[in-house]
């Protein structure tokens, strides 16, 4: 089977999603902070929208009981997330451009990593973290729009999940 | 009057550190809105509540 060419990708795309829309999810930079059951299933979606570029960050290796919710397989166990993720999003999108950071995100890194994203998704596990990520993207890089999530462990009943616009480039 | 979370508090004078003092919040875990912009954690011992002064407290919980 032949892969679709670039052209046909994006008119593909383009189909489905209008061509004004297509063009700014081309043309968009979003990083992904913490590749969990977060993280790695919004880069599937992204991936499959077709935003231009995706910037995975992850310390972790996929380990066996994350397969039962994050998006890797049984073949990837002992990977790091950020190549084993971007293994797969290539297999679904081969166009994304990926750029990917083994590492963790902290206050000394932060600002440099994530210097040429639009949007930050936080999708973090530690809610230490979570809020450290937040006040350095909404003081620092008050450009960019974050995206972040707060209380999403366990399972729970789907009707208690919330979304809200707290700030003007702050969605929770 | 000081907004916090969309309760009227009487809190107009205080600075955001004292406020926060008084609750349970964990000082690591939140992101404190003011008005339409964050306040850097550096900032609180120096941020004044004024009268009309609209708060969020953002009290991450973890899972990812």
């Amino acid at each position: 089977m032949m892969l679709p060419t670039k052209e046909e990708w994006i008119k593909a795309l383009k189909e489905r999603h209008g061509k004004e829309l297509q063009q700014a999810f081309s043309s968009a930079t979003v990083a992904i902070c913490g590749l969990g059951g977060l993280g790695s299933n919004i880069a599937i979606h992204l991936a499959r929208a077709g935003i231009g570029k995706l910037i995975l960050c992850d310390f972790d290796r996929v380990d066996i009981t994350n397969l039962h919710r994050q998006q890797y397989k049984a073949s990837q166990i002992g990977m790091y997330k950020t190549d084993a993720l971007a293994d797969n999003l290539r297999e679904i999108n081969p166009y994304i451009e990926l750029e990917t950071h083994t590492e963790h995100i902290a206050e000394e890194n932060a600002v440099t990593l994530l210097q040429g994203v639009d949007i930050i998704c936080e999708a973090f596990d530690d809610a230490e973290c979570k809020a450290m990520l937040t006040e350095i993207v909404l003081t620092e890089m008050r450009d960019k729009y974050l995206v972040a999530a707060s209380g999403m462990a366990g399972l729970h009943d789907a009707n208690s999940i919330k979304t809200r616009k707290v700030t003007s480039k702050f969605y929770l | 009057m000081v907004k916090v979370n969309g309760t009227e508090l009487d809190i107009a004078g205080k600075t955001l550190t004292e406020y926060l003092a008084t609750t349970n919040y964990d000082m690591k875990r939140i992101a404190v809105e003011r008005n339409g912009d964050i306040v850097p954690k550096a900032q609180y011992g120096e941020t004044v509540l004024q009268d009309g002064d609209s708060l969020e407290v953002v009290s991450f919980v973890g899972g990812g």
